[in-house]
């Protein structure tokens, strides 16, 4: 599904310029549920931001579903956001004005989906997070965790084929958190391909695949049963040695 | 995206900050207002002016001696003219069909007195045609009577004023004045008219014309007002009355004035002050587009997570600008409405404080104002909707 070749990232800070990517080479299946891990300023974010086509790679190519995304232009690449890629963030990013059946509509009224079945399929996705009775609560009226799954419907109400997770427990308590990362789960039974960008093993560990990221390169492929692998390089990456 | 899904975002956009939206709102409201309000003065103070000429009647064709190249202007300044006489209105009234009726007038100033009260007035000569002429009307009493217009009586129609003036509280009619040297019966007072043509109708005394040509000791008409049968005959009535005039003087030294020329050269002249008021008030327009500017400028930076967010959900570059264009010309329309409605409201007062000033917006100002408001809004909505199209999705999630 997902083929990146030598991909590179580079940014101007102040003058001096910060390799987030450097030769990244992975290629993710469809269906798979993958975690990226690292310390903070190893690139996992860049990375995510690729894969949802919201930055571009310097150097190297990205292909989705047999597309070369690194070469779409911004109208190509917004479609293809629009209907192959779900984003999820640690900080939810509803709009705080709009109710969650609202915020769940948001991407079909872009799609131009009329508004009778984007009720109706917005309806269904809050059912599916079990927030059917608050659809009609703004954000500022929902707990943590139920604007996560407000997120969550949302991400997937198009139907996308990759859900992207950045941080997506990193600002709930352990029970909401659990309970967003079953939902994250049950997506990804259902075909949903699943990356999500975490520091918490204990999120990690849940996911197939991991890879951990240190100043741009991967440094350790390993899967969610030996995760205490992983946490050892993290934390010694983490240390700086 | 569907236009009204595009509105209704907006909508919810505008409505999340009243008092920011409520004060571009205000500006826009403002400058529609001024337009309309200001147009609807310059349009009142020409209706107003062409009011005060159809009360003598458009059909009127002024005859008056002297020659004049220019219409309109001063009559009265080429040469020493041979004398207008009432043979001459007599020829005229026999020889061109297209006159209906002729008023031969003659004017000065006398001091009329009754009793111990005396008053300086304009003195007018005229006929019994000259109430139809010149509409006016009688409030009491009658109007000169249908003599020959070379017979003289010492009789006398007074305006409005002079006779409240000379018989404050009493009806004059019946009464004998005293007129210079003359002593005449006053048989009628005329309704209140105002300013016509140059004299205050309010304060004037009418007589015959005969009996003011000897009491003013003058041979020659001060004007020869003419009723044309219909208007489309103006141009050829006026050519013939002074071609026939011509004939009978030997030279043609009277000059035909017709409404038209004059009313003309004030309505183009109001027009112009109409015009230049809608300039001004636009002006205020265009500040209410830069307010609107900044609004939506403060708006694109509060809301840069919410663009980041909406182009990860995958919303179009085009999509984006128009979402917030929207906002801006929705601002702009709501306002413009609104100033629709306020300089309506102000129009209506205007009309109630002074009555006497027609004062309505003309259609093109309303529309101007409207279609300006909401260009305004689409004009200066765009930088802002570009600086939003082009945040860089990454940084904007992150809020920077």
């Amino acid at each position: 599904m997902i083929r990146l070749e030598g991909l590179s990232r580079t940014f101007d800070v102040g003058g001096e310029p910060v390799h987030a990517l450097v030769d990244v080479s992975e290629a993710i299946a469809a269906g798979e549920h993958l975690a990226i891990m690292g310390p903070s300023g190893s690139g996992k974010s860049t990375l995510l931001h690729i894969l949802g086509c919201l930055d571009r790679p310097d150097r190297g190519a990205y292909e989705l579903l047999g597309r070369d995304v690194a070469r779409l232009d911004e109208a190509e690449l917004s479609l293809v956001r629009r209907h192959t890629i779900g984003f999820v963030f640690q900080f939810f990013h509803l709009v705080p004005r709009l109710t969650a059946l609202e915020n769940v509509e948001l991407p079909m009224v872009f799609a131009g989906i009329p508004a009778g079945e984007r009720r109706e399929r917005a309806m269904g996705r809050l059912r599916d997070v079990g927030l059917e009775p608050r659809a009609s609560h703004r954000p500022d009226q929902l707990s943590g965790g139920e604007r996560q799954r407000v997120a969550m419907a949302r991400a997937t109400v198009l139907d996308p084929k990759l859900l992207l997770a950045d941080e997506p427990t990193g600002n709930l308590d352990t029970t909401s958190g659990r309970h967003v990362l079953e939902i994250l789960e049950r997506m990804n039974a259902s075909g949903l391909t699943l990356i999500v960008v975490t520091h918490d093993p204990a999120v990690a560990r849940r996911a197939r695949r991991i890879l951990v990221l240190k100043d741009g390169r991967v440094v350790h492929r390993g899967d969610g049963a030996h995760i205490h692998e992983a946490v050892e390089i993290l934390s010694a990456a983490e240390n700086g040695t | 995206m569907s236009l009204r899904d595009l509105f209704g975002f907006a909508a919810r956009a505008l409505r999340g900050h009243r008092l920011r939206t409520g004060l571009s709102l205000l500006g826009v409201a403002i400058g529609v207002a001024a337009v309309v309000t200001l147009t609807a003065l310059g349009e009142g103070a020409r209706l107003y002016v062409i009011g005060q000429f159809a009360s003598v009647g458009t059909n009127l064709l002024i005859v008056v001696p002297g020659r004049t190249e220019t219409t309109g202007g001063m009559p009265g300044m080429g040469g020493v003219p041979n004398d207008l006489t009432l043979e001459d209105a007599r020829a005229v009234l026999r020889g061109v069909p297209e006159i209906d009726k002729a008023a031969p007038i003659v004017m000065g100033t006398e001091t009329v007195a009754f009793g111990e009260r005396r008053r300086q007035v304009a003195l007018a000569g005229g006929t019994h045609e000259m109430l139809e002429v010149r509409r006016l009307g009688i409030a009491s009493g009658r109007f000169l009577p249908p003599l020959e217009w070379d017979r003289s009586s010492p009789v006398a129609v007074l305006g409005q004023k002079s006779a409240a003036e000379l018989f404050p509280g009493r009806d004059p009619v019946g009464q004998i004045i005293r007129v210079g040297d003359w002593r005449m019966r006053v048989i009628g007072v005329l309704a209140p008219r105002g300013q016509q043509l140059g004299v205050d109708m309010d304060d004037v005394v009418i007589v015959p014309v005969t009996t003011a040509m000897k009491m003013l000791n003058r041979r020659s008409l001060f004007r020869l007002l003419l009723q044309v049968r219909t208007h489309a005959d103006l141009d050829r009535a006026k050519e013939r009355v002074v071609r026939l005039i011509a004939e009978r003087h030997g030279e043609e030294d009277v000059t035909g004035i017709t409404q038209d020329a004059v009313l003309g050269a004030f309505t183009s002249i109001l027009r112009a002050l109409t015009l230049a008021l809608a300039g001004i008030a636009s002006v205020s327009l265009a500040v209410a587009g830069v307010g609107i500017m900044n609004v939506m400028l403060v708006s694109v930076s509060e809301r840069t997570r919410e663009i980041g967010l909406l182009k990860a959900l995958g919303a179009g570059q085009r999509q984006i600008l128009l979402a917030f264009l929207a906002e801006a010309v929705l601002l702009s329309t709501t306002g413009g409405l609104l100033g629709l409605l306020v300089g309506w409201l102000a129009v209506r007062l205007l009309v109630a404080v002074y009555p006497a000033l027609p004062a309505t917006p003309p259609p093109w100002a309303v529309v101007a104002a409207f279609s300006l408001s909401v260009a305004v809004g689409a004009l200066f909505g765009v930088l802002p909707a570009r600086r939003a199209t082009r945040l860089d999705p990454v940084a904007a999630l992150s809020g920077r």
